[in-house]
């Protein structure tokens, strides 16, 4: 049935798009923290 | 009077009188309310028997967007003069002024209630076909609810960026289930079907307001410090 | 600890793909709505995570309140013991006032739950952590909460026709994701340092409204009542079993992804008290 695989589907979605932002967001501070090293050496 | 007591009165009277020099919250609340039912009244017959099921929704919705009208500013003049400071190092127990700005956006939104409801009878065509006389709990206690809350989280969004967006934001969430039994128990006493009764909004009504009259003293204090 | 994680990752994924073949394969068909009924493997797990998070994030918002003053604090440790030991006791006192399915172990084993995952959070975790705990636990409980209410849907579509019902359950989570929603942008257009307080202080008001919406929807419908998503009733054993394995899966998942998250949270914080520590100690080059 295609209203289960879609159902199935849209919660792996929802799950992957939020883990996306929460590695975007680190590797965002870590070029930030890259930066400020650099910056300070 | 006790000290507490006078507080609560004078900030009150002060409240008042300000308000009613300037009559800034009541014109705005006013039109606002007026405009909301004759916008609504493009949407549905007012005149038709199922006018009658809708109403009560209709009523309290203007009377909550009314509200949060006159509860953005609550906190606005407190803001602009240091109130709240010199309020945050007086000895002055922090409920009092909670208490004052409440019970001032209460007869505030009592007022507009007051001066709305012939309105909405006139254009509504609206009769009461049950107990009318239960409406009154359900707009004391339902005004309260929605008075009570909107005044900590007017308090609550004081340093939040887009504070008037803030307030209705915090507030409708929290307020659904007061709404519902303003909602219902308006619509059950309109309606007037005998098999229903109002009693377990009403009762549910003052449950609600007990637990968040009682959350908000007990919290404000700690909101009032934050800021 | 580092380490631990890719292992959890690993162990996890493993767990999810078999519950995923459980649900998909091994769990009976079901007799009226037929295969669409398997959303059920993942919509109720999920709600049941997210109520679990939110009441972690409850107990969490609590405690940041309470132990800004070791006199409130000592206070809140007795009156969470009390609680604990009323419903111990209670349910066993007043049996005959119990709703229906509901046994007196069930009321217990909550209300002991409830007691030590309060004090496991004061052990593990430090004044500041606990806003970070809370934090998190809003996050990754409104995420699983979307997925109730779009799982929803897309299970009513086929069995009943429409993509929404205003039934108690759906309009309570509905609420419920607008209260956490509403919790989250205070935390993100709060300006002001004490903002942690604030939230806290929004999340034990949203924690409260709770019960107030569930029985206030509940009452609604009994006068209005309207299809109910997911039926209620009795469940084929086989079934329960799919649905617990489902669960602690996801609870795994959940539990990794708070830890990343609560990582994040973690991490950025100590940049920004570098950051603060260093425009303080040398403002002139912080302000090149």
């Amino acid at each position: 049935m295609t209203y289960l695989y879609t159902a199935y589907a849209a919660t792996w979605a929802i799950h992957v798009v939020y883990l996306v932002t929460v590695v975007r967001r680190y590797s965002q501070l870590k070029k930030e923290v890259d930066e400020l090293n650099r910056k300070k050496s | 009077m006790s000290a507490p007591q006078g507080i609560t009165l004078a900030t009150l009277t002060k409240d008042i009188r300000l308000e009613w020099r300037s009559k800034d919250a009541i014109n705005s609340m006013l039109f606002f309310a007026l405009l909301v039912v004759v916008v609504f009244s493009f949407s549905f017959d007012p005149v038709a028997e199922e006018s009658r099921q809708i109403a009560g929704g209709l009523v309290w919705v203007a009377f909550l967007f009314a509200a949060v009208v006159a509860l953005n500013q609550t906190w606005a003049r407190e803001l602009r003069n240091q109130v709240l400071d010199a309020y945050r190092v007086s000895p002055a127990p922090e409920n009092s002024l909670f208490l004052a700005k409440a019970l001032g956006n209460f007869i505030f939104v009592g007022v507009l209630e007051l001066l709305m409801t012939p309105l909405f009878i006139v254009f509504y065509k609206l009769r009461a076909l049950g107990p009318a006389w239960q409406l009154i709990p359900v707009a004391i206690l339902g005004t309260w609810a929605i008075v009570v809350n909107g005044t900590f989280f007017a308090a609550m969004s004081l340093r939040t960026r887009s504070r008037e967006i803030m307030l209705p934001l915090l507030l409708f969430p929290i307020t659904i289930p007061a709404l519902l039994s303003m909602v219902e128990a308006t619509t059950t006493i309109l309606v007037g079907d005998p098999s229903t009764s109002a009693k377990f909004w009403i009762v549910l009504l003052a449950t609600y307001d007990v637990v968040f009259t009682t959350g908000c003293l007990a919290l404000f204090g700690t909101v009032l410090h934050a800021e | 600890m580092k380490k631990a994680f890719p292992i959890l990752g690993l162990l996890t994924a493993v767990l999810l793909s078999y519950a995923l073949y459980e649900a998909l394969v091994v769990a009976p068909t079901e007799q009226t709505m037929g295969d669409v009924q398997r959303i059920f493997y993942y919509h109720v797990p999920s709600a049941w995570t997210a109520f679990l998070l939110f009441f972690l994030n409850f107990l969490a918002s609590v405690q940041y309140l309470v132990r800004r003053d070791p006199k409130t604090d000592a206070i809140a440790n007795w009156v969470v013991i009390a609680l604990g030991v009323l419903t111990c006791i209670a349910p066993y006192a007043f049996r005959n006032l119990l709703p229906v399915g509901v046994y007196p172990s069930s009321v217990v084993t909550t209300g002991i739950a409830f007691v030590g995952l309060y004090f496991l959070i004061h052990k593990l975790f430090s004044e500041q952590q606990t806003d970070m705990l809370a934090l998190t636990t809003a996050e990754v409980g409104v995420v699983f909460c979307t997925v109730v209410l779009v799982t929803g849907p897309i299970w009513a579509r086929p069995v009943w026709g429409i993509w929404w019902t205003w039934d108690v359950r759906l309009t309570s989570t509905l609420v419920l994701w607008l209260i956490y929603v509403s919790y989250l942008v205070l935390r993100r257009f709060s300006s002001s340092g004490q903002t942690p307080v604030l939230a806290a202080a929004l999340a034990v008001f949203g924690a409260l409204d709770v019960p107030l919406v569930y029985f206030s929807i509940w009452f609604f419908r009994t006068q209005h009542p309207q299809p109910v998503i997911g039926g209620g009733g009795a469940i084929d054993p086989r079934m329960l079993h799919v649905l617990l394995i489902n669960w602690l899966a996801f609870l795994c998942f959940a539990f990794l992804v708070c830890w990343s998250r609560y990582r994040l949270e973690r991490a950025k914080r100590e940049v920004d008290e570098t950051l603060a520590l260093e425009a303080l100690l040398e403002p002139r080059s912080a302000l090149r």
